[in-house]
């Protein structure tokens, strides 16, 4: 019963981020976490700051407006409001997928991709007509 | 395994898992979530189709029963999600005990405080003498 005193062997790692090819299902998976994580701190955050805004009267609310108007405020509500979609429909592919559904190698890549398309595209078609003057 | 093997899938996971418990914790999150998908689209839909967003006219959307209830569901809901979220990501990458609990402690009380201060304003809105 002598006791070994070499180094144990290092245990085999089982295989991490960086040696899989970046695919579209990947990058759909952590954006659903990145917009999620943006939409909880900084979208919830404007949300009680807005309404707080709305409550405390037209001036407080102009004051709102001005600051969501300036360049820096468009950016990130048109950021907000990219993430919100793309959060919103790789959700969606979520749900689907804790059916069960949609595992199969080509569905997964064309859903994944067409949640990143479709984001893009309703965020355009959101902001295009605010941009022409609703704020 | 008696049992699980003659419960439904749905059965399993509701509590007759091999955890005996978690399942219910996983739904509730679908759950959020698709009732966030119900809410989050009358909020989009909802910005998208007022005729303006000037002061007056969202204090008379937020005053009617139409655009109250679901904006207080949605500061609700939206609250909930986001903490089932954040507790996912705290859950995943921070390992030390301790820590993990502050954090998670942390989150609780900034999403309750949050959606506290948004219904307190929403009140303020729906209730309110301004118009």
């Amino acid at each position: 019963m002598a006791a070994t005193t070499s180094q144990p062997k290092p245990r085999p790692l089982s295989p991490h981020l960086t040696v899989w090819k970046w695919g579209p299902h990947m990058l759909v998976s952590i954006l659903h976490r990145v917009t999620g994580g943006a939409l909880s701190v900084a979208g919830l955050a404007i949300l009680v700051w807005w309404l707080t805004a709305i409550a405390d009267g037209a001036d407080a609310y102009a004051e709102f407006i001005k600051l969501a108007a300036h360049p820096v405020g468009m950016v990130v509500l048109v950021g907000l409001t990219w993430a919100f979609f793309q959060h919103l429909l790789s959700g969606v592919r979520h749900l689907a997928m804790d059916s069960g559904a949609g595992f199969e190698l080509g569905t997964n890549k064309r859903f994944a991709i067409l949640t990143i398309v479709v984001a893009l595209i309703l965020t355009a078609l959101v902001w295009f007509p605010v941009l022409g003057g609703k704020l | 395994m008696s049992v699980g093997d003659s419960a439904t899938p749905l059965g399993k996971v509701r509590g007759l898992g091999s955890a005996r418990e978690g399942g219910e914790h996983w739904l509730g999150e679908r759950v959020a979530s698709a009732a966030l998908l119900l809410l989050g689209s009358w909020l989009a839909a909802s910005l998208l189709l007022l005729p303006s967003l000037d002061h007056q006219t969202l204090v008379e959307w937020l005053r009617a029963p139409s655009g109250a209830v679901p904006m207080a569901l949605f500061i609700i809901v939206a609250f909930t999600h986001a903490l089932d979220g954040m507790k996912v990501v705290v859950d995943d990458y921070v390992h030390d005990e301790g820590n993990r609990f502050a954090l998670n402690l942390v989150l609780l009380f900034l999403a309750v405080g949050g959606a506290a201060l948004a219904l307190f304003a929403l009140a303020r809105i729906a209730f309110g003498a301004q118009a």
